[in-house]
């Protein structure tokens, strides 16, 4: 689903790469925690996924797409088949919940019916039913972070990407989101979730990706945040 | 549902940012006017070059008893002279581009000018102290050179004269006004550009929220850029449209109803005129709204 083969990213011609000779392979269906501190190359690795960077050296390939190759006005094909959750939730903060998620359709052209239909749906499945004519900063953080998540998986995109989806919530309230991240991942979604939260990733016993200074110095399965000596 | 939803941005983004828009208008609206200006007066000069080219004549004036002309020194003008200039502008080398000759005896002249003449004073002259005209109606009038240069240096021509000197002086005065008001156009035109893409600017900074979403979930670089562009277009637009309107208004009430009162021997451009002009203006507008979201959009809402 995701494959980065030998990838390295240099921003500026001369400093430290942000990525180094990293190679991963990243089944269909697969949850998959990706964390390292500040500066070890996570954010850079999404956005070479979302095809907001080009990679300097090697070659990515996201749902089938050879992203090295794909022409700027493709790009936005490729960003309908992922799902993008951010630390910061990103609502329009003068749309209701319902128009916040039926937002992400109307922009791809969606019909109406199609928005009637899967916006409930979705809503339901995140549990903010009944919250629909709500303003965001009617809700609480972790309400917010799910009418993101709820907007960005209303299209069904094979992949959900997540940046830090708990870095602005409690931990009682990370669980619930870590649960809704479940769910939809059981749903044969690929979810792919940057972290700084060893509790979660502890808890969780999924796969672990880990970045240091550019480069790949983990990649295990059921694993926890910090190094384990196996 | 796009066209909805790009209808709703735009209508959006033109209240949000209103007073942008307004000046958006009236800067088009001046610039436009003055190209509009300069349009009709350009119309104006063909139409009066069409309309008097026409009537115009070449005058060859011949020698007259007493000239003080240096050419006319071997005296007044024979007969024998007065044939072979006659045969050059007949079946010499300009015959072609000559449609009529016509000979206005001395009499003859010196009744017009005492006709034309309403101080009296002419009337002192006498027939014999002027010389005889040839009236030469051309083919093509532009062609004035050409005939003068045939025609003067022969004997017993004193001078040769177009009647459109007199006009070109106008004509000068009109083109003038043309390239005066073309450039202050110009000037305009780059101003609402300027202030066009500033607009866009702030129209995309303020909804960047929006356009980062809509970056993310997929959505096509041209629906981002839609909104912007039309907003731009719109008010360019609304600018052209007062353009026309104020030109309607000035040819109806100074042209049609002032000038014609006060000069009416002229043929002038008139509200028909202005409709020619419209489609043009508001072409303009457009273009330039274009420009603007050209210079401004690809920095503002990446792809």
């Amino acid at each position: 689903m995701i494959r980065l083969d030998t990838v390295s990213k240099v921003y500026t011609r001369g400093a430290r790469p942000a990525l180094d000779n990293v190679s991963v392979e990243i089944e269909r269906g697969d949850f998959v925690f990706l964390v390292g501190s500040s500066g070890s190359g996570k954010s850079t690795f999404l956005k070479l996924i979302l095809r907001e960077e080009r990679p300097t050296a090697g070659d990515v390939y996201v749902a089938g797409r050879h992203l090295n190759r794909l022409s700027s006005w493709r790009v936005p094909h490729l960003r309908r088949e992922i799902g993008a959750v951010f630390q910061d939730f990103r609502l329009l903060p003068n749309k209701t919940v319902y128009q916040n998620v039926a937002f992400a359709l109307q922009v791809i052209g969606k019909s109406k019916r199609e928005i009637h239909q899967n916006v409930p749906e979705m809503l339901e499945l995140v549990g903010l039913a009944g919250k629909e004519r709500r303003l965001p900063h009617e809700l609480s953080g972790g309400e917010q972070q799910r009418v993101a998540i709820a907007r960005a998986f209303v299209n069904h995109p094979p992949i959900l990407l997540c940046d830090e989806p708990t870095g602005n919530l409690d931990p009682g309230t990370s669980v619930g989101i870590m649960r809704l991240l479940d769910r939809i991942n059981r749903t044969g979604t690929t979810v792919l979730m940057a972290t700084h939260d060893d509790e979660i990733v502890d808890q969780m016993r999924k796969r672990v990706i880990e970045l240091k200074g550019g480069h790949l110095v983990r990649d295990q399965d059921r694993g926890v945040y910090g190094l384990e000596t196996v | 549902m796009r066209l909805r939803f790009i209808m709703g941005e735009v209508w959006t983004g033109l209240r949000r940012n209103s007073t942008m828009a307004l000046s958006v208008v009236l800067v088009t609206f001046v610039s436009l006017t003055f190209v509009g200006a300069a349009a009709l007066t350009q119309m104006q000069v063909q139409q009066l070059k069409d309309a008097w080219y026409g009537k115009v004549e070449v005058s060859i004036f011949l020698c007259p008893e007493n000239s003080l002309f240096e050419q006319c020194a071997g005296g007044a003008v024979t007969t024998v002279q007065e044939d072979e200039i006659r045969a050059v502008l007949e079946e010499g080398s300009v015959s072609d581009l000559v449609d009529e000759v016509y000979y206005e005896t001395r009499e003859e002249v010196f009744e017009n000018i005492v006709a034309a003449d309403s101080t009296g004073v002419y009337s002192q002259l006498d027939a014999a102290d002027l010389g005889p005209v040839f009236r030469v109606k051309l083919a093509d009038p532009e062609q004035f050179q050409v005939v003068a240069d045939a025609t003067s240096g022969l004997a017993g021509v004193e001078e040769v004269k177009d009647q459109r000197e007199v006009f070109d002086q106008l004509f000068t005065f009109l083109n003038a006004a043309t390239f005066v008001a073309a450039g202050l156009a110009a000037v305009m035109m780059l101003a609402a550009v300027l202030l066009i893409t500033t607009t866009i600017r702030l129209s995309a900074l303020s909804r960047r929220r929006e356009t980062t979403i809509m970056r993310m979930v997929g959505s096509s670089k041209s629906l981002i850029q839609m909104p912007f562009m039309l907003e731009g277009a719109v008010a360019a637009t609304a600018g052209a449209v007062l353009a026309i309107g104020g030109l309607w208004l000035g040819t109806r009430y100074l042209v049609e109803d002032w000038l014609t009162g006060s000069i009416a021997w002229v043929d002038y451009v008139g509200r028909e005129d202005v409709w020619t002009v419209a489609p043009w203006l508001v072409a303009i507008a457009v273009g330039l709204a274009a420009l603007a979201s050209l210079v401004t959009l690809g920095r503002y809402t990446r792809a």
